[in-house]
């Protein structure tokens, strides 16, 4: 097991590389995110929406393993470490599923079986006009 | 034969004596900390998103957050000032790992210079989270208050302000106590606490968590300003 402790301690040069190339990288991933933001606004098809979200949230993981391997070091240490640390995280995988299809499911559930509520939830709100009624009764 | 030596090494790390985890005992605590901080974080998240999948409507961001300072009333800027928040926090991050490497190397004024670095990110960061709240509450959004409209010009519910000033409130809570520690960090370095001690072990769990208040930022970032 020495060759993965020494592993730990590389050469000071190479680990000042290491820092600016991650700060590329993570950089770089978040103006992708933000070109893919912009663009969304421009686009108004649901499922392309959909798949843009999906790209935003794929280059969000990529973030957050940068980070954390590299900022944070973990990447580098023991694997019993790294081990103790991401196979909890991994009941993040159930929580997310879980929880957003239960969130789905209430809204068409609803959808279905409340007709009254969706009818509220359909009706546009013309605010420059809601503006003027509430100061008219201020009045 | 080879087997032998090869199955006999690891057991030496479980043998006694030191940390199988190769890691100071504080470190590895603050690792565990950490761990619970992010399942904080994402039940947070969690319950948003949950929130936002069961409802018919929800507000488009570019429309709510849309403002930048100093810039005339009216402006349509979506996306530009939380992506200056955004790098701020990451250059911030970038320092920290510098300052923890000069630890490492034992250059006291190095590590000096990078918190300081580090801490003015924190600021900067938190001063536009301030502005950004205020300018939010001038127009009339606060927890139980939403002026914004769904994205297809149908009522909104104030779940969205709500979720939004919590979690955003929750993160720069966070923001605000790593700042707290990185000061306390550099007044300890200049007294020479850790040159005494012979090592800056301190800066590196600190780090530690300067780096998870980034980390959190780029989901509070994503499910708030992108999606």
């Amino acid at each position: 097991m020495s060759h993965t402790v020494e592993a730990l301690h590389h050469d000071d040069g190479s680990a000042v590389k290491e820092i600016w190339k991650v700060t590329g990288i993570l950089s770089l991933l978040t103006i992708v995110e933000l070109v893919l933001g912009f663009v969304m606004m421009r686009v108004d098809d649901a499922s392309l929406r959909l798949s843009i979200k999906g790209g935003i949230v794929i280059l969000m993981i990529a973030k957050a393993f940068y980070i954390v391997g590299y900022f944070m070091h973990l990447k580098h240490e023991l694997k019993n470490l790294i081990m103790t640390i991401v196979v909890p995280l991994a009941l993040f995988i159930w929580f997310i599923t879980a929880f957003l299809y239960e969130g789905n499911s209430y809204k068409n559930l609803r959808n279905r079986y409340d007709p009254y509520k969706k009818a509220q939830t359909e009706i546009k709100v013309h605010k420059s006009e809601e503006v003027k009624e509430i100061k008219a009764s201020g009045e | 034969m080879s087997t032998v030596t090869a199955t006999a090494a690891p057991t030496k790390l479980w043998g006694g004596g030191k940390s199988p985890f190769n890691v100071e005992y504080g470190k590895l605590m603050m690792w565990y900390f950490l761990m619970s901080d992010a399942f904080t974080f994402g039940a947070f998240l969690i319950s948003y998103g949950t929130i936002r999948f069961s409802s018919n409507g929800w507000p488009n961001p570019n429309e709510v957050f849309k403002s930048f300072p100093f810039a005339p009333e009216g402006v349509h800027a979506p996306l530009v000032f939380v992506s200056i928040m955004t790098f701020i926090l990451i250059i911030s991050s970038v320092t920290m790992v510098l300052a923890v490497h000069a630890g490492k190397q034992m250059d006291k004024n190095a590590v000096v210079r990078n918190l300081i670095l580090t801490i003015i990110g924190g600021i900067a960061f938190l001063s536009c989270q301030a502005w950004e709240w205020n300018h939010l509450h001038s127009e009339g959004a606060w927890w139980g208050a939403n002026p914004f409209l769904n994205a297809d010009g149908t009522q909104s519910s104030t779940n969205f302000t709500n979720y939004f000033f919590t979690i955003t409130g929750f993160h720069g809570f966070h923001v605000f106590s790593g700042v707290v520690i990185n000061i306390i960090m550099l007044i300890m370095t200049l007294l020479d606490k850790f040159e005494k001690r012979g090592h800056y072990l301190m800066i590196e769990k600190a780090g530690l968590y300067w780096h998870f208040v980034d980390l959190v930022w780029v989901f509070v970032f994503t499910c708030f300003y992108l999606i």
